[in-house]
């Protein structure tokens, strides 16, 4: 059964139409990637996916059920949990409080005004470092992070609740290439043992080529391609939108990183 | 008809001076992101200034005129005089820091204007040439009054010329809008800054200057044109100058019009207006979103708990503390109780503050509303002291819930200034409502219950109220609604990814701290016997910041710190002469030297000492 079911999701901003009439699905366990040149509509889509924007017209299905109109932080209650372009962590905690927070809220603790927090799921947050090899990092503050870590740090937040579904935005923008491989290595490692469906942009085509299952690619609001690795290398249509269109692959990423999140 | 229009052309005379201090202040915020509460002194010295000139030249039309110009112009010094020496040292640091250390600046000048020109009232001339009235529909309209009417466009299009035509016009406004770029094309910005500081004051000058002929200088109009200057700065849009002319003429009409009806609305209306403005328009008629939010504060230290030996130690000062009234006067334990008030108040505003980052400039509502309901209660419902001090933390928690929903759906500076236009608010409807508040007179003989009328006894009811919530506070401060709070305000984005509903969080954070300033209230009324709408005031609410400031923002224990620092202050300094003056320096004092407060220092001591954990808590 497929996790994640989109069918003719359309965005307009004023005149622009941002994504237009794309579907997709995503599978079980599936690492799929969504890539596009810059501006092509790939943030529009995830923020309809996970709640931030409310698309003009089409559905999105979470494992049969109605994501449309459900607020992002229901969403997250759902099984969709995901990672931020530009890091948001609450810097003035610790790193294990960063996901000590993610789990209270997941149990529904949040409101609770007696216990300590810093007490409370404690092993499941070490599990989830040692997960993202940060446990040696547990009592750090968070703001002394190396940029890297924090990205590591991201995703063992995201994991917390256990969710069905991951969306990735620009996983690997902003870190030095050998960082990226790493961090996709693990990230796919994870998908792998855990059976997360992952749903990613990205903009480095060798981060995709190497751990996509599968790719979509975006243009101008619109789905072109869809295919593993060869069939997208191959396809004439998206060589002319990377290649002939002007857009090379190191033009897309430097804009990338000076982007800020949408959401 | 003429009537109307009398009344039409008095609100548009009563613009022009606001809109020139207004837009002085927009334009100083716009540039320096600073919150600048001198800027009523900077209003008050221009009136005093301009009286004392234009004396010099008695029925001279040049002397009049030459004298508002000269008085604008020496105020503009006194700003760069203010800027250099304090406001520059204080760009990078957090809002509280600015907002505080201009409040610093305020009593300084109070005590000198005092010092320069005496208690008593000044009537200043009628302006020569312009001292008779036109008949307009029949109706008599001062001269003034119309060349007013002209002062306001003529000042915002001098200003839009400064704005559009020189290159330092052009700098003023890309700093308004966009601050990183200005540091990129590497502009001189300190000289851009004290520019628009000079600017901003000579135009609070020269409102108040123009004032001479219409009302008596005093030593109130600081603190009575700064609460109206907010609003009409936030309504129009912090920065924008046409925002500050648009919102002080709307403002200003409205309440020329609203009185004829209620007599009593001009002291709530400019309040109420704001909060209006500002839940349709959440960044004000002509503000951009982020521009309400000052400098960006650096990352905060992990929140650690207690080692066993400092909670020994804070156990042994808590039992010190309980045992007290058996061995010191009974003097000394009346000003325990007022330690512990102020303590708990502190404690209460670094909730929302320091932990929720939801700055308040109101948070003595609460406090007030704490204090009035127990009075209330205890006065016309005849409670017994126990019932009524579970009303008056019923109705602040009512109060807090009501107001907070509006709060809580904005941030940075129009939080706090909507937190403000709450609390002012209920002072005005608190001092109005003679029949239910006593107004001005406020409520007397508000006693405890016969068991706890001992001072000693009394003390021990707050004891348990005060330290009990302390200890609550604490407790809440460490627990997951605690670590909630301080993660919205670290990323609410991140806070609302991992499921959390933030606004209601933030809401109940609100809810919680006005409640627990209720308490306070609660506590001091019966200790006192009376309250007065001074409880509910801006000084009382910028007592609260002071002391969180003093104590540190950055810990838990700042706020009992600073309350206790404080107090002691106060009771000392207050009986001397020039107090303001000197309770200025010390504030100045604290922010430029010791900026992580009485607990930052302390801190450092635990550490030293090894009371305090390292690593992991
Ligand atoms: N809130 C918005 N209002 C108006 N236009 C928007 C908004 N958000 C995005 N757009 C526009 O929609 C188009 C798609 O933007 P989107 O951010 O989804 O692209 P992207 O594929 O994520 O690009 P990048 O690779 O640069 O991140 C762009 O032209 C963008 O300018
Ligand atoms: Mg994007």
């Amino acid at each position: 059964m497929n996790v994640l079911e989109v069918r003719g999701l359309t965005k307009k901003f004023g005149g622009l139409v941002a994504v237009d009439d794309v579907s997709f699905d995503l599978g079980q366990g599936e690492f799929l990637a969504l890539i596009g040149p810059n501006g092509a509509g790939k943030t529009t889509c995830f923020n309809m996916v996970n709640g931030y924007l409310r698309p003009d017209r089409g559905t999105v299905r979470l494992n049969g059920q109605d994501l449309i109109g459900v607020r992002p932080r229901k969403i997250v209650r759902m099984g969709v949990g995901r990672t931020f372009q530009i890091t948001r962590t609450f810097l003035s905690m610790t790193v294990i409080e960063n996901i000590q927070m993610a789990l209270i809220s997941h149990h529904r603790r949040i409101f609770d005004m007696l216990s300590r927090a810093t007490r409370l799921y404690r092993d499941e947050a070490e599990a989830l470092l040692r997960l993202v090899s940060m446990e040696d990092q547990a009592g750090r503050a968070s703001s002394e992070l190396a940029y890297g870590d924090l990205k590591r740090l991201e995703l063992a937040v995201a994991l917390a609740p256990d969710p069905t579904l991951l969306l990735m935005d620009e996983p690997t923008a902003g870190m030095a290439p050998s960082e990226r491989v790493a961090l996709m290595e693990l990230t796919a490692k994870i998908v792998a043992e855990r059976g997360v469906s992952v749903l990613f942009t990205e903009h480095d085509m060798d981060v995709v080529f190497a751990h996509a299952h599968r790719i979509l690619v975006l243009n101008r609001g619109g789905l072109i391609a869809e295919g593993t690795g060869e069939e997208i290398r191959g396809n004439p249509l998206v060589q002319e939108v990377y290649l002939g269109g002007g857009t090379v692959f190191g033009q897309a990423e430097a804009g990338a990183e000076s982007e800020a999140d949408h959401a | 008809m003429g009537f109307y229009v009398a009344q039409l052309l008095t609100g548009l005379a009563n613009a022009s001076s606001l809109f020139l201090i207004a837009c002085g202040l927009s334009i100083i915020f716009g540039v320096t992101r600073i919150v600048n509460f001198a800027h009523g002194s900077f209003y008050m010295v221009g009136a005093y200034l301009a009286y004392s000139i234009v004396a010099l030249f008695p029925d001279s039309i040049l002397g009049f005129w030459g004298g508002v110009i000269a008085a604008a112009l020496i105020v503009g010094l006194l700003g760069l005089i203010v800027e250099m020496t304090i406001l520059r040292r204080i760009y990078h640091a957090p809002e509280l820091f600015q907002l505080v250390a201009t409040f610093g600046v305020l009593l300084i000048i109070q005590d000198m204007t005092l010092a320069i020109w005496g208690a008593a009232d000044k009537l200043g001339p009628r302006a020569p040439g312009l001292d008779s009235a036109v008949r307009i529909m029949g109706e008599p309209i001062p001269e003034y009054d119309l060349a007013l009417i002209l002062i306001g466009p003529a000042v915002l299009a001098g200003i839009w010329l400064v704005f559009h035509r020189t290159r330092w016009g052009v700098l003023v406004r890309a700093a308004t809008q966009d601050r990183e770029m200005v540091g990129a094309l590497g502009v001189n910005q300190a000289w851009l800054f004290s520019a628009a500081f000079v600017l901003g004051a000579a135009l609070a000058g020269l409102g108040g200057a123009i004032q001479i002929p219409r009302e008596a200088v005093s030593l109130q109009m600081d603190l009575s044109v700064i609460g109206d200057a907010f609003v009409v700065v936030v309504i129009g849009g912090m920065g924008s100058v046409s925002g500050a002319f648009v919102a002080a003429v709307l403002i200003s009409v409205l309440n020329a019009f609203a009185i004829l009806v209620f007599p009593q609305i001009s002291i709530v209306l400019p309040f109420v207006v704001m909060a209006v403005v500002l839940i349709v328009r959440p960044y004000g008629l002509f503000g951009k979103e982020g521009s309400g939010h000052g400098a960006p504060t650096e990352p905060e230290q992990p929140l650690r708990l207690l080692s066993s030996r400092a909670t020994l130690v804070l156990m042994a000062l808590v039992f010190a503390l309980a045992a007290s009234p058996v061995v010191v006067s009974d003097f000394a334990s009346i000003l325990l109780v007022d330690v512990m008030v102020a303590t708990l108040f502190a404690v209460s505003l670094h909730f929302m503050m320091g932990l929720g980052g939801m700055v308040s400039f109101g948070h003595a509502a609460y406090f007030g509303v704490g204090a009035y309901g127990a009075a209330m209660a205890s006065n016309y419902l005849g409670l017994p002291m126990m019932p009524a001090m579970i009303v008056g933390p019923l109705a602040a928690a009512a109060a807090a819930l009501f107001f907070g929903w509006f709060c809580v759906r904005l941030s940075g500076v129009y939080l706090a200034m909507l937190t403000l236009a709450a609390a002012q608010i209920l002072w005005g409807v608190t001092f109005q409502s003679q029949a239910y508040t006593g107004g001005d007179d406020g409520i007397l003989g508000i006693w405890p219950a016969a068991w706890a009328s001992s001072d000693q006894a009394y003390f021990y009811v707050a004891f348990v109220l005060c330290i009990g919530g302390i200890w609550f506070l604490r407790r809440v401060a460490h627990s997951p609604f605690g670590y909630g709070l301080r993660g919205i305000r670290d990323s609410d984005v991140r806070a609302e990814a991992i499921g959390m509903d933030v606004k209601f969080h933030q809401w109940m954070g609100f809810a919680l701290a006005g409640t627990m300033a209720g308490v306070a209230g609660v506590v001091f009324a019966f200790s006192k016997g009376s309250v007065f709408p001074d409880v509910l005031g801006i000084a009382q609410s910028v007592d609260g910041l002071i002391m969180v400031l003093l104590g540190g923002i950055h810990a838990l224990a700042g706020p009992i710190l600073g309350a206790g620092v404080f107090v002691l202050i106060e009771d000392w300094v207050s009986r001397l002469d020039y107090w303001r003056f000197i309770f200025g320096m010390i504030i100045l004092g604290v922010v430029l030297l010791a900026p992580d407060g009485v607990a930052g220092g302390v801190d450092r001591l635990l550490r030293a000492l090894g009371l305090r954990r390292e690593g992991q808590a």
